[in-house]
């Protein structure tokens, strides 16, 4: 394919081919000869002490190998489930079979559980069989016997003294704490003209990706280590993890990303079984395999969102945000999985707005009930959807259009780079411009007077507005090596580990642009980590912003190199060489020309002029300066049944602001993702737990998951406010519309139910929810007549 | 999950499908298998033998002469796809409503009924059209009426050795005003609430009326204050508003989950009857 250019050209993904016809390669389609097979014994009760594990009936089956506990584990492992430390609570770990009582620690956890189990669905015992059926029929067979401990669900209860204890040196259960003041809240409170008080919740949401986790863990006799394949967003981070547990060098420990059918941040870090399966393929010398069941995604696969908000926000009579206050409460579940989220939310929490008073607080406790961690977004979508409920509330209670309110109060453009409270750089931003644009697609201000007509017929349609800025692109660094093959193919090895995201199209469009490559033969390899450099993986919409940017470093200098071959070739100056139109070419003389392949013919020949050392390839480390801040304004349109509270979304306009945009059909397909995503945590996700910590929503037939019918066509456009914190300009996109539709889309429902004096309800929203609410309103509205 | 290990019998004909049964006291019939297969997989159901019937000769197909006979063994898509249903367009209308397309290509009626879950759409229907089913067993074959088939949560009035061969659809509402409406649940796609009316007339009164509620009674059943009160009345909005709010009046105590309490459940019985009676009439 030769296009004149191929960067912003909608070109056809690589990848799609392979996936399409269902010929790629997951993790549970290798097959190698002698592999075991694992299933879990999972605790059945929220919190207990394990008094005892009979294994005796499950050894006795025929074809059982092992039945693999938490102490035979830990015999294993030198060190394990090594957490980031974050915020002002974590700065020291612990083994939790420590006593005594710390503030500031993180637990370790043990991957089996040994001394107690802390949530339904924590792995026990794994036992090991010669199929996957007889391991599953075995499972059933072990006999645990607990001592049920009282369990707490609710973690407003968890954080009170007297609270059960998950951790005995964890006092109140606190996991992560991150807090600032700025400027005179209270002052600035009192002054204030319009008031408002409320408590927000984020729902507990699952990611579901479609491939479920796996791991295959394979003795090395090369390194004397292992092997492991794992359905993985961060390879580089689980080999190491999985190195240091085992006590082996990073070189003696390769983790192999395959195809990974979508990962949405529930596969970031090494899990417990990435760490349970790679022992028992040491401990056996045997290739062990374990795919998890869908019912054990729901139980055991991190969840996501999952925070209540305490909000008091003031503002002048014009809308402008005086003071902010706001008492979040993060629920981490059972063990510590991400708590840079409680970071996340408070570094975002004043969004794209000029705040001076602000006093905010994230706490997260730990709970009876699966950890919580990184799903799409992590913790940014939260702060916004705070800030973009709260807009609205402030424009209800001053009778101001939420579009006003939101245009005292951006900053403005001549601002950026803008310090925010929390200490970070806003880069760039036209958010007035961005909103502008979404206002004029959608037809802001008829579809007010159509509102308004429709009312009088008793018919109820919303409109809901977000505005939001993101953080994106987290370092420390990223790293490529590109080779420039004999015949002229380049192939790409990144550190990122592209699960979906369509980085093998992007990265083949920038070298066919800015090295002359033929983007069809380009070839890019990642998620292995004995041929990629050493990476962060794929995850906060950072593979291009990154990955990208490293990618950019080599290509550069290859392309140097390669005008030095060229003027080699041509007998001029390298000065004088162009890429230009795909070939390198003497300048104002274009059949002076000579290919990437002739150049690469000659860099792998004796005939190269002093000074220039032969091949063609190199490695490079991106030192990401800052992270890059995408944002955008969205408008959603919904009518709302008040008869049964059902609502149907009629239009949705989404103006993201990415930055310059390298392939438009992957930007649209992210876009498109990330609105199903957001809008499905408004209107259909959530995972329930019963009091007991039993998940009630462990299934596809309970947990709801948009279908693709239950959209109107998404209309979809951009704004495009460059970045100069990478050499491409560009912003990431993949976490951005899952960020705007959230709040856009519940603005909708809301506003929607304004004249039944509905100010608030706490997403999602199932028709029952809708139902209620409006009933109670009239019961409210008729009493006071 | 994989299900527990289980035999495994595929009989090629109903007599010796029905040898099986009476003396494996733990074997459950495959039909379609897209109610059995879930529940064993998530070892909710560990029948000891598995007795497919899919390689019975005359199992399936559809006879429309005097109502419709439907052989047990007819896929929803089938129902979907035949010509010979126009009478009963409630049926085919319902039957585009269940599942997907993978679920109704294979998912079939004779299996739907035996295995009357509390949120399939046809046992509401058939119960509308005051059809029957054909079980043959040791003792022979009989009728049951659907009235009579439904007993229980996922449970009927057949016998351990008892196997549908058909369905039966009587004349009675050939032609009827009829419609099925359901709200689905966004995840399953089966019916929080999906309620089937048919309704003849005679003189521009109703003469005959049956309405079968699914989803929210613990199996699908009929309002029977809600038939009584059309009967005799012209179809008309406010006869059909009188009706619908007494919809959910014989139901017993119904579902409630995360979703939707029973109360919400209730609530949209009625809505969904009044739905259903005004479309069926054409208002």
């Amino acid at each position: 394919m030769v296009l004149s250019s191929y960067v912003g050209a909608s070109v056809k993904r690589k990848e799609d081919p392979r996936l399409i016809t269902g010929s790629s390669t997951y993790v549970d389609d290798i097959k190698l000869s002698g592999t075991v097979h694992v299933a879990f014994v999972r605790s059945t009760y929220a919190h207990a002490k394990i008094k005892g594990i009979d294994a005796a009936a499950a050894l006795a089956v025929p074809g059982v190998i092992d039945v693999f506990d938490g102490k035979a584990l830990k015999a294993i492992l030198k060190d394990f489930y090594a957490v980031e430390p974050a915020g002002e609570t974590g700065h020291e770990t612990y083994d939790e079979s420590g006593v005594g009582v710390d503030s500031n620690i993180i637990p370790n956890v043990h991957p089996l559980a040994i001394d107690k189990v802390r949530y339904i669905g924590d792995p026990i015992v794994a036992v090991v069989a010669e199929t996957v059926q007889i391991a599953q029929d075995a499972a059933e067979l072990v006999e645990v016997d607990y001592e049920e401990l009282p369990a707490v669900i609710d973690p407003y209860e968890a954080i009170k003294d007297g609270a059960p204890q998950l951790y005995a040196r964890v006092k109140n259960n606190i996991s992560v704490r991150e807090a600032s003041v700025h400027g005179d809240v209270e002052t600035a409170m009192a002054n204030a003209a319009i008031k408002v008080k409320t408590k927000i919740r984020e729902p507990r949401c699952h990611g579901v990706p479609m491939e479920t986790r796996a791991v295959l863990a394979a003795p090395d006799p090369i390194t004397r280590g292992i092997t492991f394949w794992s359905s993985t967003q961060a390879p580089h981070w689980n080999r190491n993890s999985i190195a240091d547990a085992l006590g082996l060098s990073q070189n003696q420990v390769r983790c192999i990303a395959p195809e990974v059918g979508g990962g949405f941040g529930v596969k970031i870090g090494a899990y417990p079984e990435d760490y349970i399966i790679s022992a028992l393929a040491f401990k056996h010398h045997r290739p062990v395999k374990w795919i998890e069941t869908r019912s054990e995604s729901f139980l055991a696969t991190n969840h996501g969102r999952n925070q209540w908000a305490e909000f008091e926000i003031g503002a002048d009579e014009k809308g402008k945000i005086v003071a902010l206050k706001a008492r979040v409460l993060l629920d981490s579940g059972a063990f510590p999985k991400a708590l840079d989220l409680a970071w996340c939310t408070w570094v975002m929490s004043t969004g794209p707005y000029k705040i001076e008073n602000v006093d905010y607080e994230v706490v997260g406790v730990y709970t009876n009930t699966m950890a919580n961690g990184a799903y799409r977004g992590a913790g940014r979508p939260e702060a916004t959807f705070y800030l973009e409920r709260l807009l609205d509330m402030v424009a209800d209670e001053g009778g101001l259009d939420p579009t006003e309110v939101r245009k005292v109060n951006f900053i403005p453009p001549d601002e950026f780079p803008f310090i925010t409270l929390t200490g970070e750089s806003y880069d760039s931003g036209e958010h007035q411009k961005a909103l502008d644009k979404a206002k004029e697609l959608i037809g802001y201000d008829e579809l007010r007077a159509e509102q308004a007509r429709l009312r009088k017929e008793g018919r109820y349609l919303g409109i809901g507005v977000a505005s939001y800025v993101e953080i994106c692109g987290f370092g420390p660094f990223e790293s490529s090596t590109v080779r420039v093959e004999k015949g002229g193919q380049v192939t790409i090895y990144t550190g990122i580990s592209p699960h979906g995201q369509g980085q093998e199209t992007t990265f083949a469009q920038l070298a066919a642009e800015y090295l002359g490559a033929d983007f069809d033969t380009v070839e890019v390899f990642h998620g292995d980590t004995a041929n990629t450099p050493q990476g962060n993986g794929t995850m906060g919409s950072r593979g291009l912003a990154t990955g990208g940017a490293a990618l950019m470093m080599s290509i550069d200098k290859l392309r140097i190199k390669a005008c030095q071959i060229a003027a080699h070739i041509l007998e001029a100056s390298a000065e004088d060489i162009e890429l230009k139109d795909g070939t390198y070419q003497v300048k104002g003389v274009p059949d002076r020309s000579v290919t990437l392949a002739e150049i690469a013919d000659k860099a792998y020949s004796d005939d190269l002029p002093e000074g220039i050392e032969p091949g063609l390839d190199t490695t490079d480390f991106f030192k990401v300066p800052e992270e890059t801040f995408p944002f955008g304004s969205h408008i959603a349109v919904v009518e709302v049944f008040p008869e049964t509270g059902e609502i149907k979304l009629t239009r949705y306009v989404s103006v993201d602001d990415c930055g310059n945009i390298i392939s438009p059909n992957l930007v649209t397909g992210q876009v498109h993702g990330g609105l199903a995503q957001g809008i499905g945590q408004v209107l259909w996700e959530e995972l329930h737990y019963d009091s007991n910590g039993e998940l009630l929503t462990g299934t596809l037939n309970d947990y709801a998951l948009p279908k693709a019918q239950f959209f109107p066509e998404f209309e979809t456009h951009h704004t495009t406010t460059p970045t100069y914190i990478n050499p491409l300009g560009a912003k990431g996109i993949g976490e951005a519309a899952t960020i705007g539709s959230t709040p856009a889309t519940a603005n909708a429902v809301i506003d929607a139910l304004e004249p039944f004096g509905i100010t608030h309800i706490d997403t999602p929203f199932p028709p029952e929810k809708i139902w209620r609410a409006v009933r109670d309103a009239t019961a409210t509205a008729s009493a006071a007549d | 999950m994989y299900p527990q290990q289980f035999e495994y019998v595929r009989p090629s004909s109903v007599d010796e499908a029905i040898g099986i049964l009476a003396s494996n006291p733990d074997a459950k019939v495959l039909a379609g298998g897209h109610s059995l297969i879930p529940a064993m997989k998530l070892r909710l159901a560990a029948p000891g033998t598995v007795v497919d019937i899919g390689k019975i000769d005359g199992l399936a197909g559809i006879d429309s002469r005097g109502g419709a006979k439907i052989g047990a063994m007819t896929t929803y898509a089938a129902i979907v796809d035949s010509d010979k249903l126009g009478d009963f367009p409630m049926l085919t209308e319902a039957t585009k409503q269940v599942g997907d397309p993978s679920v109704r290509n294979r998912g079939t009626i004779g299996g739907s009924m035996a295995h009357n879950d509390p949120a399939a759409d046809l046992t509401a229907v058939m119960l509308a059209l005051n059809a029957s089913v054909t079980a043959k067993g040791k003792g022979g074959e009989r009728e049951v009426a659907v009235d009579d088939l439904f007993v229980g949560l996922l449970t009927t009035s057949l016998a351990e050795d008892e196997i549908i061969t058909s369905v039966n659809i009587p004349n009675d509402f050939a032609n009827a005003k009829q419609a099925y409406v359901k709200h689905a649940h966004p995840a399953s796609g089966y019916a929080v609430v999906g309620v089937a009316v048919a309704v003849t007339e005679k003189d521009g009164k109703v003469e005959s009326a049956r309405i079968g509620v699914t989803g929210a009674p613990e199996h699908a059943k009929r309002a029977t204050s809600a038939e009584a009160a059309l009967t005799g009345k012209t179809l008309d909005a406010e006869t059909i508003a009188a009706a619908a709010a007494l919809a959910a009046d014989d139901l017993g105590e119904l579902n409630g989950d995360v979703y939707a309490s029973p109360e919400y459940r209730a609530h949209l019985v009625r809505v969904l009857t009044k739905r259903a009676l005004t479309q069926a009439a054409g208002l």
